[in-house]
């Protein structure tokens, strides 16, 4: 039974942290149709600026959110400076398809490099600002502890954020109107270059999230080298898949579905065939259900 | 006052318009006629900022219809519905509707302006909550009009919106279109392959064949024209 719990625990605390990414990859593939392979050096890029935010304020709490607006302002900058020059002179032929994917794949070597280089190839260390020791009841240690009790509720928070914001304000439906058809949101007086810049923006606040919550519920160790982000962007992509990859209440359900399968394998199987399992549930949905369980013709509403 | 002057617009290789000169009063509806391929999208696109043009002049009152994004020129009060159903399926109709006044910054006005696009089609008011996909093809030509209305436009250009409708439906979209220009006070622009249709309820009518003007003048001069009756209107 207690197995069984920490199954669901140990999948429903993965699975936050994987719905992040799924949002971010989500956004930036509605606001610019390229999957941004950047997204794991800039959640990186946000631990380590986690990091430097405690070492300064002292506070956790206060270090998370600055360390969200610097992610949403970095990523603006991708977009607004490097994103859009790149669409803007490579609009036709194969080039133009693969130019913008060359181009995250290479900044994302660039971030790597760059962090090397600031905070050197050693770890450091972003201490989890409360208890990793598993709740007890009874007699028996849950995997729960306090930290991914925080986790669990902040995602929760910050897609019911990020629902109200989509659902219910102009914003949103400008947001909504320029993924879905862009001319016809032009049309309609929506800035819709401004848009994709913020469709950007609230990506990279989103893999910030993930970055910092990734790391301190982890062993909290950064290190400029490490492939941790790489692996949870192709976990991320893979839920956004599952999702659809259009649709935001998607990309959750397919954080849910990935935690969830990955944490039955790695309790009851064996954790070395985590990833080879996630690799062919990627396979077996792109060859049985390209369009993911919520992706439909149309796409979904959010 | 629309004043349209030695327009010339090309796709590549391809002039898809030759040096095309007209003007529209305001407060008219002017239909632009001429077969497939004869430039009419292209020039409506050309007037609300989608497509550059080579050379030529287009200004609306003061406006200078060549310079600037779409999104700019409907602030200017030039409103396009393009070709094919113009709505957002993933949308509902309501959100349809408040995307078109999203840039409008008095709410009440906006409110305003809906209460008269549900009172023009009563069926989109029924249907506020349904995802637009679940529409008609009429019903979404209605909402897609709606939508550009919601922006209080003094100049809409409307591309086929005829296209694909059966006949009944199409009246009924011809005459709320006239009514749009008589009571609410809107210049139209009116692109219609069903020429006969068109020029019907139009005031001045336009015919561009391979991106030139062969003929313009009244509706009814057109009309009763024996030569644009036996080429473009077919009888
Ligand atoms: N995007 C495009 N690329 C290349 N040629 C185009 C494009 N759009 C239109 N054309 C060409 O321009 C001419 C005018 O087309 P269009 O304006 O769509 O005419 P209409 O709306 O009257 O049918 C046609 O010869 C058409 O093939
Ligand atoms: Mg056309």
């Amino acid at each position: 039974m207690s197995q069984f719990l920490d199954m669901f625990l140990i999948g429903i605390s993965a699975a936050s942290i994987y719905s992040l990414m799924a949002i971010s990859m989500v956004l930036v593939w509605r606001s610019t149709r390229v999957v941004n392979f950047a997204q794991a050096g800039m959640a990186l890029l946000s631990a380590y600026i986690g990091y430097e935010l405690v070492s300064r304020t002292g506070n956790f709490w206060i270090a998370l959110p600055l360390a969200m607006i610097l992610g949403a302002a970095f990523s603006a900058f991708i977009e607004f400076f490097l994103m859009r020059t790149l669409l803007k002179n490579s609009s036709q032929g194969p080039i133009a398809a693969i130019a913008p994917i060359i181009a995250t794949l290479g900044l994302l070597g660039v971030i790597h490099a760059v962090l090397g280089f600031i905070w050197g190839h050693g770890d450091v260390q972003l201490e989890a600002p409360l208890s990793k020791v598993g709740y007890t009841v009874g007699d028996t240690t849950l995997f729960i502890a306090p930290m991914g009790l925080f986790v669990i509720g902040f995602v929760i928070a910050l897609l019911f954020v990020v629902t109200i914001l989509f659902q219910k304000t102009n914003i949103g439906l400008a947001l909504r109107a320029s993924a879905y058809a862009p001319e016809i949101a032009q049309l309609s007086g929506v800035r819709v270059s401004g848009i994709r810049t913020l469709g950007w923006a609230i990506a990279g606040a989103a893999g910030a999230a993930a970055g910092i919550l990734q790391t301190v519920n982890g062993t909290g160790a950064i290190n400029p080298d490490s492939l941790e982000f790489s692996l949870l962007l192709v976990f991320g992509f893979i839920a956004a898949v599952i999702g659809g990859l259009e649709s935001l209440p998607g990309a959750v359900l397919g954080a849910l579905i990935l935690g969830l399968v990955l944490a039955f394998v790695q309790i009851y199987i064996s954790g070395t065939l985590v990833f080879i399992v996630a690799f062919l549930l990627l396979l077996a949905l792109l060859i049985l259900r390209p369009q993911g369980f919520l992706g439909s013709k149309v796409g979904r509403r959010a | 006052m629309l004043r349209i002057n030695g327009l010339t617009v090309s796709h590549g290789a391809i002039r898809a318009l030759d040096s095309v000169s007209f003007s529209v009063e305001q407060g008219g509806l002017t239909a632009v006629i001429g077969s497939n391929g004869a430039g009419k999208t292209t020039l409506m696109r050309t007037l609300s900022g989608l497509k550059s043009a080579d050379s030529g002049s287009a200004t609306w009152n003061d406006h200078n219809l060549l310079h600037g994004k779409p999104e700019h020129h409907v602030r200017q009060g030039i409103s396009h519905v393009s070709e094919g159903k113009s709505v957002i399926p993933q949308l509902t109709v309501e959100e349809n509707l408040d995307l078109g006044a999203l840039w409008r910054r008095n709410p009440s006005e906006a409110k305003a302006s809906k209460a008269e696009v549900f009172e023009l089609f009563p069926r989109l008011e029924e249907r506020r909550a349904q995802q637009a996909d679940t529409l008609s093809g009429g019903e979404r030509q209605m909402l897609a009009i709606s939508r550009a209305y919601m922006a209080r436009p003094q100049l809409l250009l409307l591309d086929e919106p005829s296209l694909g409708l059966a006949p009944l439906v199409i009246e009924q979209i011809f005459q709320s279109i006239r009514h749009i220009v008589d009571s609410m006070g809107v210049t139209v622009v009116l692109v219609e392959q069903n020429a006969m249709g068109a020029l019907k309820i139009a005031d001045f009518g336009v015919v561009l064949n391979l991106g030139k003007i062969a003929v313009s003048g009244a509706a009814s001069d057109l009309i009763a024209d024996p030569a644009v009756r036996t080429a473009y209107l077919g009888f």
